[in-house]
């Protein structure tokens, strides 16, 4: 396999103006003819569909939900970057280039990251003509909050639901598409498998999550914006549907997959409460700034927290991070909480959570001024557990939040398959091994918005494209196999439910390929994972039938997906053998227990290839180059 | 504790439908609702029944996919949270609880607890939004906007679009729903150029679909998961006065 980066010459700053200077055009009467399939219609895909239709493409979006404005991009809470410095505080397009490759611990594309700080301040200008309530100050103009690994304040916020806000903002200008005629939307409808004819991505098999109707949907491009893959573990901050479907059919068909062991666990969501557990409730970064994270210093120390003495507390962060305390970065932050359970010294129903106690700060700044800045977030924690954070400690543990692993893409977007393009979460671009707070839903616009729109052109006007219909051999036979599929599950009839052996693989992938890896647990969890995929296979019950709303069946196709993925994940955790971001190898630490990279030989992508049929997957590296920043090693003591 | 479920049943649009009930022997005050009814569907799998379906995605109360009754009130009867974000520790041990579906004309029923809510992006495909073309807006601090209204701005937009609204209306109306977005739109400069066009097509779309007349029963402003304030259906029926006197909408090429 052949990885050509695609980045184009000249000085990092000229890259991207140079290269629009290049770019090959499509007429307009040569849009109307051609047809678009975008999959998901989060901030990436919906962004893309609606300025793609501006320019009169001829767009089909899809997503699994009742409405394209319910994707996952909808939870986002805390805001999105922007290098607008309207603070004056001395921002620049490079400093927001230069933090997140940095925060990303240098393992992304150099051109890549610039070109997404490069084009960060038109998004803002084109939310706010869109209708985004965006917070303001008391002039009228624009305000900004400070979010992690900046010194700048640069993240504009609407309330605690920026997400929403932008996603309506996407799925506003989509609907102004649909009426003029150029998007068509259609809900309630999975991708489940990738239409590959003469190497090039000619369209998707999609199931109607209502009729159970499997069709075949042909056009001259693809692009898949569907989101991470947080659900491998089972409960996660993502929606219960997330999934890894749709770009692992396509890697399956040839597109490559990079970095999948890159995963990030955020440090302050609400522990699991019992077996029960649905999914887990992300709690803003910033309460940091006022709670002291601790445990008792005792094993097994069962007592309330009101009755454990001072001098019995152990304010881990503080003792081992004394100059950035309760403010280290969320991988520092998560390995340590995790740490402090496995020693026995967790709290609460299943000793898996740290208390984040606010008793301190409460006495300093009094109750009023917590509730000032925090209100919202008690409040949601007290709806969630029934306990009052005002009189005891939250409780807090890690949980798997967002992926930034994802398939291989060229500077273009376009993955190793011609015609086929991957934005947002579902690609690996941007982020390298850690993902700075307040840049996903950058990248989602920035992709779908500012970049998408230009590069598809450059594809579309220098390939020859046959004609193809959805009667097409290759189409028919993608058909057949997706129905042969869903028949199967249906048919094993075995004992086990699709949650029971999802839940086994979630709790296996925490322990093995979570936030701390080593290589003996990896190489046991890959055989672990390949006799649960039996398991799966032989013993799963789906009940109900294929022509019907049959939300077992779906889940079953997703956990089908991530049993396969899962193994991919610990393939790449393992041969990575150096520390870096949210990628943990106890072998590789320095001596104080941080994490240790080795830039001599991982400063690279990794990258993979399927297989065919049960063979392994073959391995590929893009090396990284460093034209302009130098890396260093990270220190937070 | 113990619960008694009675929930709607119903296998596909054509099915008459009825209720079913349940015995939950060991629920767990910390559970969600939505997990409690996951606990149910495990065991109604194990025993080679059909587990109950319903809509939910994020359960974090911001998709707007989740909402049904509960005890004949939409989200249940805590005040300002969706069905995802209801615990069980409202409940006590012994009580009886009937689940179903909303019921309105213009949300047909496609299984059990699921509801076919398109009727809502018809009516924002007519109209929802502001056209602006990427890459063409001015800088984003070009027009200040007052805070205050920002901030009545975003109460509106805060809609989930969950049409627990429209469930809860005697006349099944979707007007809380259409006037939070023209009022949103509409207290923002930008959405200025299209606030008479925008009213009319939307008003129009909305009368397209089945839903009923508003004749301010004021059910809707008090289910409201986000707790979006009616005075949006009277910025809706002033834009919409103020064009519908004023004659048809202004020529746009295809009329919307
Ligand atoms: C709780 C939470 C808070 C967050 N807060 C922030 C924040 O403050 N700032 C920030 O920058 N980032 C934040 N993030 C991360 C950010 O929200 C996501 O990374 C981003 O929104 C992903 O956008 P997307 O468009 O790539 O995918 P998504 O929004 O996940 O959209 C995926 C789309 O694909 C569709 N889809 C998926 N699979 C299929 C299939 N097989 N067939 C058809 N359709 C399919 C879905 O229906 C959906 O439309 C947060 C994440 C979480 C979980
Ligand atoms: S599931 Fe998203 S609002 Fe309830």
């Amino acid at each position: 396999m052949k990885l050509d980066a695609r980045v184009p010459g000249g000085p990092l700053a000229d890259k991207w103006s140079r290269l629009r200077n290049d770019l090959k055009l499509v007429s307009p009467a040569n849009k109307r003819k051609r047809s678009i399939i975008v999959v998901g219609t989060g901030l990436a895909g919906g962004a893309a569909a609606a300025a793609l239709g501006e320019l009169g493409y001829k767009v089909t979006a899809f997503c699994y939900q009742d409405s394209a404005r319910r994707a996952h991009s909808i939870a986002a809470q805390g805001g999105i970057n922007a290098a607008k410095n309207y603070q004056n505080d001395g921002d620049t397009i490079y400093r927001l280039f230069y933090d997140t490759i940095k925060g990303g611990d240098y393992r992304s594309r150099e051109a890549n990251v610039y070109r997404l700080a490069e084009v960060s301040n038109a998004i803002i200008d084109h939310c706010v003509a869109q209708g985004i309530p965006f917070a303001r100050e008391y002039g009228g103009y624009l305000a900004n909050r400070s979010f992690g690994g900046a010194q700048v304040s640069r993240t504009f916020y609407a309330r605690g639901q920026t997400g929403q806000q932008l996603l309506l903002g996407a799925y506003a200008s989509l609907n102004a598409q649909v009426a003029a005629g150029n998007v068509t939307v259609r809900p309630r409808t999975e991708m489940l498998d990738l239409v590959v004819i003469d190497g090039r991505a000619r369209g998707v098999v999609t199931r109607d999550l209502v009729s159970g109707a499997v069709e075949c949907h042909v056009g001259d491009a693809v692009l898949l914006a569907t989101g991470g893959y947080s659900n491998v573990y089972f409960l996660s901050t993502n929606a219960k549907g997330c999934n890894v479907t749709a770009i692992w059919r396509a890697f399956k068909r040839g597109a490559a997959f990079a970095n999948p062991c890159y995963t990030q666990i955020h440090p302050t969501c609400i522990p699991q409460a019992g077996d029960y557990q649905s999914k887990l409730t992300l709690m803003s970064e910033s309460l940091r700034n006022d709670g002291r994270v601790w445990v008792p210093k005792a094993v097994g120390d069962q007592r309330e927290p009101g009755d454990i003495p001072e001098a019995e507390r152990d304010y881990y962060l503080e003792r081992i991070y004394p100059s950035f305390g309760n403010l280290v970065p969320r991988d520092v932050a998560s390995r340590n909480a995790k740490k402090a359970c496995d020693e026995g010294r967790g709290v609460g129903p299943g000793r898996r959570g740290v208390y984040l106690d606010f008793a301190d700060a409460i006495g300093r700044l009094g109750e009023h001024v917590i509730r000032a800045r925090y209100g919202n977030l008690f409040d949601m924690y007290q709806m969630i557990t029934g306990e009052n954070p005002y009189r005891v400690p939250m409780r807090i543990y890690p949980a798997p939040h967002y992926t930034m692993g994802g398939l291989w893409v060229d500077y273009y977007l376009m993955s190793t398959i011609p015609g086929l393009f991957v934005l947002g979460e579902a690609n690996f671009s941007d982020h390298g091994a850690n993902r700075l707070g307040a840049s996903a839903l950058m990248q989602g616009l920035a992709d779908g918005y500012f970049i998408i729109p230009y590069t598809l052109g450059e594809y579309l006007a220098g390939a020859k494209l046959e004609a193809v219909g959805a009667g097409h051999d290759v189409c028919r036979s993608v058909v057949a196999e997706v129905e042969a599929r869903t028949a199967k599950l249906l048919a094993i009839n075995g004992s086990r439910t699709v949650d029971s052996l999802h839940r086994e693989l979630g709790m296996l992938m925490l322990d093995e390929c979570g936030m701390s890896r080593t290589a003996p647990g990896l190489t046991a969890a890959i055989e672990k994972i390949r006799s649960l995929r039996d398991s799966f296979w032989s013993d799963v019950r789906v009940p109900g039938e294929g022509a019907d709303l049959n939300q077992e069946l779906e889940k079953a196709g997703r956990v089908a997906d991530h049993l396969e993925l899962a193994e991919l994940m610990c393939r790449d955790a393992l041969q990575r053998n150096e520390s870096c971001g949210g990628h943990f190898r106890e072998e590789y630490q320095t001596e104080e227990g941080e994490a240790l990279r080795d830039d001599q030989n991982f400063t690279n992508v990794t990258v993979w290839e399927h297989g065919g049929g049960d063979a392994p997957p073959r391995q590929h590296t893009e090396d990284l180059i460093f034209e302009t920043v130098h890396p260093t090693q990270r220190s937070y003591k | 504790m113990k619960l008694t479920l009675h929930v709607w049943r119903q296998r596909n649009p054509a099915d008459a439908g009825a209720f079913a009930t349940y015995e939950l022997e060991d629920v767990s005050t910390h559970m969600s609702f939505l997990e409690m009814l996951d606990v149910l569907n495990q065991d109604l799998i194990a025993k080679g029944e059909e587990p109950i379906a319903f809509e939910h995605d994020c359960r974090e109360g911001i998709c707007g996919s989740c909402g049904f009754m509960v005890n004949g009130v939409a989200h249940g009867e805590q005040p300002g949270v969706t069905v995802c974000q209801l615990h069980m520790r409202h409940f006590k041990d012994g009580d009886e609880v009937t689940i179903e579906p909303w019921r309105a004309k213009a949300f047909p029923i496609i299984k059990d607890l699921v509801v076919d809510r398109s009727a809502f992006d018809r009516i924002m495909h007519a109209g929802g939004f502001i056209t602006v073309r990427t890459g063409s807006a001015p800088d984003a601090n070009a027009i200040p906007i007052t805070t205050e209204n920002v901030e009545h701005a975003m109460d509106f937009a805060e809609c989930i679009g969950c049409g627990a609204c429209v469930a809860s209306c005697p006349n099944g109306a979707a007007m809380l729903f259409v006037g939070a977005k023209i009022a949103h739109l509409g207290l923002l400069p930008q959405g200025q150029p299209e606030r008479a066009a925008r009213a009319l097509r939307m008003v129009e779309a909305m009368e397209r679909e089945a839903f009923g007349a508003c004749s301010n029963f004021r059910a809707c402003e008090a289910v409201c998961p986000k707790e979006i304030s009616i005075s949006g259906i009277a910025r809706m029926n002033k834009d919409f006065r103020r064009v519908a006197l004023a004659g048809p909408a202004p020529a746009r090429g295809k009329r919307r």
